[in-house]
């Protein structure tokens, strides 16, 4: 029996294999995608192509307005690298928004322990600021972090970079990199989310959405019948049901399209008309292999892993990256609390996450399934009423 | 930023045929109880129709027709599809059965049928009950179907979309009775359809001032928005013949049954135009990112100024 409603995140705790019964749930695993060190290169969605065979997604077609020609993710693109350009008022906007969600007292990032070093110090006084206020941590610290050092005098940013050294003065500090003073390219590298209440996977009539012992949702392409529910439920955008296609390089840029039929021609897709997506590669890791695209990554902007460990190193990363005055960054995914209950895969973004074509406030639509139900109840109720009285008051014969 | 789901006209053509299979079921029930052979029969035979119309049409939108019975694989609360596929078998059963009891009648028993026919016979009232206790649910459900999606239309319409939906349903099998059954026995066909056009009017209001304004917009745009602009005119010109189809159905028994055809052809066009507008529109919502991140950034910001902030996607470490 499912659940109808999203389990508190408490119940379940961050793995949803929990809520699967399995009788031996292995560790959740997931992604972190770092897209602060993402260089664009597209490797990770040329190696998940060649892994799962999936069919092109046209023929040479350029997408015209960006260098990014498969524009997104799809049936047959389940690792998409978005390229995003942006001058320098966006960098600007996005430096205020990340600072504006710290002052918002978004989760903590790290306990309140003893900063050792003088550079530890720093990190703990501007990162601490996550329970609370800036401005608190730079006078009066809230109680239980230790007292805050006198930043002025500390001066160990301005061998950094110069300038203000004082956390809510970070901002002003230039770290954008020499050569493109006015210009930043935002790379990030896509993927399926596979969500601890995932929507996809919840609406599926057929059963053929399930859950791993991983914790990560795969489709069984010999079960779906291509319906489509999952793809209008999943609040990403990220399952679709496959057209048609041919899963094989073409070698010619001007290459004509070829028809796929008899032996030595070219190879047809498989899993035509049913739903496709990232299976956060199923089939490597009953083998512990590395996903793909995680082991093409040459930058190791994908990172893979029990998502816990994850995760504990994207707070790291943010709060270095926040440290360096790069205040722009933040992560996606990584509060059990959110609409979805929080990610398998993880991001590190640089602005916000409509920036990047992710939703900002995404919800689990069957959270709302209880309520939904009960109005339609009373509708239905008031339909039949509404037929009994019909035949009272239509009149005798 | 999200996807539309892959469903084209024929799904918004059995959200049509579902509506008025359920209302033609209930009609039918009320028909069987008092006596009223003639709806009996004609809103058993158009339930049967609808019904089947509707399910070839759902199948053959599917990505791969041939499996549509792992629609029955298991029964899912949290999938409104599974239900609804549950929902719609039960309906074909028991108005099939019923229905074919009364076209063999109607045909004077040339089924080919034997001791069966007794068997027919006896299970044709139950049949009929059980169609018409999953009549409103059929008619109804497909707005929960809709609804439960990342659809920003269609998810903003949740708390009102069932109301909608069985209002135009109401409305549409009352319109079809009154097309296929002379109006002596249309009384009660006529009270249904003129509920169902109060109830439309009145719910259609409710759910575009309350959904968030933005995502009500693509329900006033374009081809759905020209599709509800018509539903509402058809339903308030269809109630209207349907007041004059009753009041004349005595005093003039020919024109009454002229106007009630045409008042129920108006009223069952009102409610395809209902259903295939919110069809569209929700479509349409995906095609644009805006109608998903506005929505969501504003109920995001209301949070965050109602001092809310543990619950948010994106967090500062
Ligand atoms: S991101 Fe979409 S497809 Fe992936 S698990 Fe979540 S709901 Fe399913
Ligand atoms: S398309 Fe396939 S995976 Fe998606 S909901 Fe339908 S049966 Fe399930
Ligand atoms: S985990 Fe596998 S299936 Fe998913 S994006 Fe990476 S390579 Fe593709």
């Amino acid at each position: 029996m499912q659940r109808l409603t999203a389990p508190d995140a408490a119940a379940v705790g961050d793995n949803p294999t929990a809520d699967a019964h399995y009788e031996h749930p292995h560790a959740r695993k997931g992604f972190f995608t770092d897209t602060s060190i993402c260089i664009g290169c597209k490797a990770c969605e040329v190696a998940c192509k060649e892994w799962n065979r999936n069919p092109a997604d046209s023929d040479y077609e350029l997408s015209n307005s960006s260098f990014d020609n498969s524009e997104g993710l799809s049936a047959d693109t389940w690792r998409h690298v978005a390229f995003i350009e942006q001058d320098r008022g966006r960098i600007e906007a996005a430096r205020e928004s990340g600072r504006a969600l710290v002052s918002l007292g978004m989760p903590r990032i790290r306990p309140a322990d003893v900063p050792t070093t003088a550079g530890e110090a720093i990190t703990t006084a501007v990162t601490g600021g996550m329970t609370g206020p800036l401005s608190e941590v730079a006078g009066r610290p809230p109680a239980g972090l230790p007292p805050a050092p006198d930043l002025g005098e500390l001066d160990v940013l301005s061998s950094l970079g110069g300038g203000p050294t004082r956390p809510e003065d970070a901002g002003a500090v230039d770290t954008t990199p020499p050569d493109t003073p006015e210009f930043r390219w935002l790379m990030s590298s896509d993927v399926c989310k596979h969500c601890t209440n995932a929507g996809c996977l919840d609406v599926c009539p057929t059963g053929a959405l399930f859950r791993t012992e991983h914790g990560t949702v795969v489709v069984q392409d010999d079960v779906c019948n291509g319906c489509g529910t999952c793809v209008a439920g999943c609040p990403f955008g990220v399952i679709e049901r496959r057209k048609d296609g041919i899963a094989q390089p073409k070698t010619e840029r001007s290459a004509a399209p070829v028809t796929p039929t008899g032996p030595g021609k070219p190879e047809k897709a498989r899993n035509v008309g049913v739903a496709q997506k990232c299976t956060l590669c199923y089939d490597r890791l009953v083998d512990d292999q590395t996903p793909a695209c995680a082991q093409a990554c040459p930058t190791t902007s994908i990172k893979y892993g029990e998502r816990e460990d994850l995760v504990s190193g994207a707070r790291e990363r943010v709060a270095r990256l926040h440290a360096e005055g790069r205040t722009e960054a933040r992560l996606y995914g990584a509060n059990p609390n959110d609409g979805v209950g929080g990610t398998g895969s993880v991001f590190l973004l640089l602005d916000e996450p409509e920036v990047y074509g992710l939703p900002p406030d995404p919800r689990v639509p069957t959270a709302d399934l209880p309520r939904m139900y009960a109005r339609a109840g009373l509708a239905m109720a008031g339909m039949a009423a509404a037929s009994a009285l019909a035949f009272v008051l239509g009149g005798r014969q | 930023m999200v996807k539309a789901p892959p469903w084209d006209e024929r799904v918004a053509l059995y959200l049509v045929c579902g509506g008025i299979a359920g209302g033609s079921a209930l009609l039918a029930f009320g028909a069987q109880l008092t006596g009223r052979d003639a709806l009996r029969r004609n809103a058993r035979l158009t339930a049967l129709g609808t019904a089947s119309v509707g399910a070839l049409a759902l199948v053959a939108d599917l990505g791969r027709p041939e499996r549509f019975l792992n629609m029955l694989r298991t029964i899912k609360p949290t999938s409104p599809m599974s239900l609804g596929s549950w929902i719609l078998a039960g309906f074909s059963t028991g108005a099939g059965l019923a229905a074919v009891a009364d076209l063999d009648r109607m045909t004077g028993e040339v089924l080919p049928l034997g001791p069966l026919r007794s068997v027919l016979r006896a299970f044709e009232a139950p049949a009929g009950a059980l169609a018409a206790l999953l009549g409103a649910p059929l008619a109804g459900y497909t707005a929960v179907l809709l609804s439960d999606t990342a659809m920003p239309t269609w998810n903003a319409a949740k708390d009102d979309l069932p109301f909608v939906f069985v209002s135009s349903a109401s409305l549409a099998s009352g319109g079809m009775a009154m097309i296929t059954t002379p109006t002596a026995q249309a009384g009660p066909a006529r009270a249904l359809a003129l509920a169902g056009v109060a109830g439309d009017l009145v719910a259609a209001q409710a759910m575009e001032r309350r959904m968030d304004p933005v995502a009500a917009e693509p329900l006033h745009q374009g081809r759905p928005g020209w599709l509800m602009r018509w539903s509402e005119r058809l339903a308030i010109v269809g109630g209207i013949g349907t007041v004059a189809a009753g009041v004349t159905a005595r005093t003039a028994p020919r024109a009454s049954r002229w106007v009630a055809a045409a008042s129920g052809a108006a009223l069952v066009t009102a409610s395809a135009f209902t259903r295939f507008g919110v069809f569209y529109a929700g479509k349409d919502s995906a095609m644009d990112p805006r109608y998903t991140i506005e929505p969501q950034k504003r109920r995001l910001e209301a949070r965050r100024r109602a001092g809310i902030t543990h619950d948010s996607i994106t967090t500062a470490g």
